[in-house]
Parts: structure tokens; C-alpha cells; sequence
């Protein structure tokens, strides 16, 4: 018996809860080489911003125990050429398509809701936070509640009604529960978390810093257990709110961990790197995972493990080995 | 494609790893300039980069194999050094954008450097066949390190082998770019065909330029998927409109016109690179 993987990202259904993770799927023709697209989730692009961007300097990449550093700096084509080439490539294939954005102001992020506005084959955008607010000496606008409301909120109001806007957070926070609610509060229809987590490596042999950009995002499995619990206090903070559990998945034990966690949907990003078919491995480790508990559909995992202990187990299956 | 390739021999080539895999997949597939990338460690590795790896030769042996050769630099490819014969490794290749081949018959000198010597062998076979000349500049630091000078010795029935060692234990002292200009005088080569380190690759490139002649380079960079996707991988090249761009080495790759890389300005952002911080070609479609 095949289990009903479908789940809703706000009011948007998605066929399967497994999205690409933000930056990891580059313009989609690149994994469209392996397997089909369709049987993604969803896309989740690169961050597009509205100029042209050539990225930060080599080295941008250091592998780490677990994971790997990146430093890559939004390195895209600009919304132009998105909305010229990439996007109607996705778009005239049916690919549910999430559009990262990634801006410097506030104003540079509202610019860019307006041109996805009406631009066809927008599935949702996401608010990628985690980019230096120029106005604020830099700091990422997902560091506070305030800024990062201020951005969604002003996503939320020029997008298209019927796309959803999801907030990506940022885990190098003092309370990131605090920072998802004034993301809500300020209209974010979903959540997605965490971006990567700063890090920094040193070249033992250069004796300096083993990126050109010093510090980079860290990914990999070494920082699932940081998601799984970004995951669980948002969504016991604010359990209506569909999450997106995005952080060192690699397999389908991982994104299940996501999903007791409170999230309804999944990303895989640094697992691409290692095996371009993990979306969809992951999906079916899901799913023989999900029937092996003896559930039926997903969303009855969703947050599962937040109930209180000792609760019986009502839906599983009697021959379940739970 | 993804294929699950098993070790068929291993062996020590003086200070480098040869491993040859049964992957017919990508054995047919195959181009010369073409790598692959292999994930290192086993199932529930902790290392989640790839490596990619040349391709020194491919045999239809097993319905296809596939030669690698590597240097046991760090976990990684120590991981892959210990592999044995039955043992599965998980390769995905071909990978980049192969060596444009000439139409006509012509003169080609091939330039190896330090493990970079692995990929000339199957490009001289593919050239060959086309009814090219082909000549070799192999080179590296000491001979332990100089790849591959046997099979082009055997290959080059009416051609040269020239090699070259830093510390002068095998063929002539010096870098591969100082024999490089006498050998395109003396074979009046039409084309150079480069791969190596980025500092050799620059000065081949420089030999090419200096003798008039085009010079195509595979260049080699640090990169985590190899299929295009993790953007780490980028090197300045000035596009047919004259726009630089950071252009990645595996996808848009490792292949290039010599004189489009910007060899300087490699590990920067040019100022006049598309979309460079405050720059110049900011605006440019």
C-alpha cells in the first residue's frame, strides 16, 4: 500500500514533500539531466537578485567533518535574464517553481516581488533573509525580528495573492521563534528553515583562512540536529504555520526526523552535491519509512513527536513495530 | 549518469593511484576532457564533497571501463587508494565539456603536466584516429611524478615525446613550458592541447599565443558536485562578446580557450566581470 505523500505549502499542494534546498539546483538544467523534474515537490531556485551578480572569489568551497563550508555569494544572472531564460524553461515544463530572492534593501526585495508578480510558473517565493542589509551596517536582515518583517511584509504585499511567501530563516539567531513570529505576523504564509550556519576553517598548510571570503555557510549532516530543533520551537511556537525542515539531509531518516520535528515539507541541498538523484532516494526512504510506522498519509506525521509522552499511538498499524 | 562501478585492478603508478572501474555507462560515453566524480568513504560517508578525478584511459573490456588516476592527497583520495579489486565504488560521468576535435588532419602537440599528463593519452588515441600528428610535452617536479611517459612513448610511433622534471631526474631539467616552444617550432604544430596546474596552464597558454597558434586548455578546480549545481568551482573567461564571466570549470568546463581564461585574475572577481562588486559590466545582459 503506497502511502499519500502529498502536502500543502500553504494553500499549494506539492505532489511530493522533497524540494531542492535555495542555491543548490543552479538553474534546474542541471539536474533535469538525471531524473525528471517533475517528481520534485518543487524547485526551490537559486537567490535572485536584481543585478547581475559575479559572487565572491575562489576558494569558495572547504570541506568540513560532516559538511562543507560554501562562500559562493549569490553568484546568478539577475532577475532579467531569470525571467528571460530560466524561469519560462521550468515554466513551459510544468516545474513547480519556489523563486528564491535575495536583495540588499528592503525596496531591492519588493523590486523583485513586482516582477514575479505577474511573471507566469511562480509556484511561491522565497524570502531568502540571510542577506547583508546595506541600511544596517551589513547585518543580515534575518538576525531581528523587525527587519525581517519589515521585508516580508513588503514581499507579501505587491506578490500575487494566490503565491504563498516563505520566510527562510537563519539559525545564527538569539530566539529564531521570535523572528518566525514577526515573520507571520507580518504576512509570511510559510516558513522555511535554517540557512546555513556561519563557519569558518583554517588552511593548516597556507596557514590562512581556507575561504577567500574567511567565513561561509556551513551545510551538510553537522547541522541536522541545529534544523531538527529550529523545527521543533517554531512549531510548537506556532503550530498552523506549514515549516519547510531545510538542513543536512541526506536521507529519508533525516527528513523524517524534520517531519516529527513539525515540518511538512522538505529540502535537500548539500546531499545533491554527493548524489544528484537524493531527492528522490530520500522520498522513497520516506515513504518505506512512513508505511513501516504504519502511517498512511504524511501529514499525520507532521510534528508527531511534539505530543506528550506516553500517548498511544492511535493511527499506526497493529503490526507496526513501533 | 550515476553508476556503481566495481574496482576491477588497482595499481601504483610511480607516485600516483590508478584505479580501473567497470562503468560501461560511462566507458561509452566517453570524450577526451571528459572527468568523473566519485564519492569517497562508503554509504554513511562523512564527507559529502565528490572528487573529481581525469579519466587516463577507457577499455571495452567488461562492457566498458574506465582508468582514474589521482594522487593520495588528503582523506578523500586516501579513502580511494585503499579501494581493492571487487570492492563498489559510486561514480557519476561523464562530466564537462570534451576537447573540440579538428576537422582535418593536423599537427597537435599535447602538454601534460603532473597528473594532468593523464588526460593527453586518451586524447591522442581520439586524434590519431582523425589522422592528426601527435607530439608530447609531458612534465613534472621529479620523475616520479611525470605520468603516463611509457604510453606515450608506444603511441607516438611518428612523433616525439619530450619530458621534462623540475630537479632534471628524467628528460630535460625545467618546466614543461621550456621545451614546449622548440617542440611546436620543430613539428610546426597547428594546435597545443594543455592540462595541469593553473600556473603551467597559464604559461602554456602564453607559449601559444607567443607562436600564433590556439591553445585548449582542461583546467583543474577545487569543486564539491562536478555537475554543475554548487558554484564553487568558477574562473574568470571572457565570453564571445567580450564580457568576462565566472564561468564554472566542471559544467561550463574543464575545456577552454587558453587565451579566453583570465589566468591573473584566477582566485579574484575582475572588476570587470559581469555582475563584479560595484563594477563595471554590472548592467550587461
Amino acid at each position: 500500500m503506497s502511502v499519500d505523500m502529498r502536502t500543502f505549502l500553504a494553500h499549494v499542494e506539492l505532489a511530493s514533500p522533497v524540494t531542492t534546498a535555495a542555491g543548490c539546483a543552479a538553474s534546474g538544467r542541471e539536474l533535469a539531466q538525471f531524473f525528471d523534474l517533475h517528481r520534485l515537490g518543487a524547485l526551490v531556485t537559486r537567490s535572485i537578485t536584481m543585478a547581475p551578480r559575479a559572487g565572491r572569489p575562489t576558494p569558495r568551497m572547504a570541506e568540513t567533518p560532516s559538511g562543507m563550508l560554501n562562500a559562493v555569494g549569490l553568484q546568478g544572472p539577475g532577475i532579467d535574464v531569470f525571467l528571460e531564460r530560466e524561469l519560462p524553461w521550468l515554466a513551459q515544463r510544468g516545474i513547480k517553481t519556489i523563486v528564491s530572492i535575495g536583495g540588499g534593501t528592503v525596496a531591492e526585495y519588493a523590486a523583485l516581488a513586482r516582477r514575479l508578480a505577474d511573471a507566469p510558473g511562480v509556484t511561491a517565493v522565497e524570502v531568502n533573509l540571510s542577506c547583508p542589509n546595506i541600511e544596517d551596517r551589513g547585518r543580515v536582515f534575518a538576525r531581528e525580528g523587525g527587519a525581517a518583517a519589515e521585508v516580508v511584509a513588503s514581499v507579501r504585499s505587491v506578490m500575487r495573492y494566490d503565491a504563498p511567501v516563505v520566510a527562510k530563516l537563519a539559525p545564527d539567531v538569539a530566539d529564531i521563534v521570535s523572528v518566525a513570529r514577526a515573520c507571520v505576523d507580518a504576512g509570511a504564509d510559510a516558513l522555511s528553515m535554517i540557512n546555513n550556519p556561519l563557519g569558518m576553517s583554517i588552511d593548516t598548510v597556507s596557514l590562512r583562512p581556507a575561504l577567500a571570503a574567511v567565513t561561509g555557510g556551513l551545510s551538510g549532516p553537522a547541522v541536522l540536529p541545529l534544523a531538527v530543533r529550529c523545527v521543533w520551537q517554531v512549531h510548537s511556537a506556532l503550530p498552523g504555520t506549514p515549516i519547510v525542515g531545510v538542513g543536512g539531509v541526506m536521507t529519508g531518516e533525516d527528513a523524517f526526523q524534520l517531519v516529527l520535528a513539525g515540518a511538512c515539507a522538505v529540502g535537500v541541498g548539500t546531499a545533491l552535491f554527493h548524489d544528484p538523484y537524493a531527492c528522490l532516494r530520500i522520498e522513497r526512504e520516506l515513504e518505506d519509512l512512513l508505511r513501516a510506522r504504519g502511517f498512511q498519509r504524511l501529514a499525520d506525521a507532521v510534528g508527531l513527536a511534539h505530543r506528550p509522552p506516553g500517548s498511544p499511538a492511535r493511527h499506526l498499524h497493529e503490526e507496526s513495530s513501533l | 549518469m550515476q553508476v556503481t562501478g566495481t574496482v576491477l585492478t588497482t595499481r601504483r603508478v610511480d607516485a600516483y593511484h590508478a584505479l580501473t572501474v567497470v562503468a560501461p555507462g560511462i566507458a561509452e560515453r566517453f570524450r577526451p576532457g571528459h572527468f568523473v566524480s566519485v564519492s569517497v568513504g562508503g554509504a554513511r560517508t562523512s564527507m559529502v564533497t565528490r572528487r573529481a578525478l581525469y579519466v587516463h584511459d577507457v577499455k571495452p573490456e567488461y562492457g566498458g571501463t574506465v582508468e582514474l588516476v589521482f594522487t593520495a592527497a588528503g582523506p578523500g583520495t586516501s579513502w580511494l587508494a585503499e579501494r581493492r579489486a571487487r570492492d563498489t565504488i559510486a561514480l557519476v560521468g561523464p562530466l564537462g565539456r570534451p576537447f573540440p576535435l579538428p576537422r582535418d588532419p593536423c599537427h597537435c602537440v599535447l602538454v601534460g603536466a603532473e597528473h594532468g599528463a593523464a588526460v593527453p593519452i586518451p586524447l591522442a588515441d581520439a586524434l590519431a584516429e582523425r589522422g592528426c600528428r601527435v607530439d608530447f610535452v609531458l612534465g613534472a617536479a621529479s620523475a616520479d611524478r611525470v605520468f603516463g611517459a611509457m604510453r606515450a612513448r608506444r603511441m607516438a610511433e611518428r612523433a616525439t615525446v619530450t619530458l621534462t622534471t623540475e630537479d632534471g631526474s628524467l628528460g630535460v631539467r625545467g618546466a614543461v613550458t621550456d621545451a614546449l616552444p622548440g617542440v611546436i617550432a620543430d613539428t610546426r604544430a597547428d594546435v597545443v592541447y594543455a592540462c595541469g596546474p593553473m600556473r603551467t596552464l597559464r604559461e602554456v597558454t602564453a607559449v601559444g599565443i607567443e607562436a600564433g597558434i590556439p591553445v585548449q586548455v582542461a583546467v583543474e578546480e577545487s569543486m564539491a558536485c562536478g555537475i554543475g549545481i554548487c558554484m564553487t568551482c568558477v574562473l574568470p573567461v571572457i565570453g564571445d562578446d567580450g564580457v568576462t564571466r565566472m564561468l564554472r570549470a566542471c559544467a561550463d568546463g574543464p575545456v577552454f580557450r587558453g587565451e579566453r581564461v583570465r589566468f591573473e585574475d584566477v582566485g579574484t572577481i575582475p572588476f570587470d566581470a559581469l555582475g563584479a562588486p560595484g563594477g563595471g559590466a554590472r548592467h550587461v545582459g
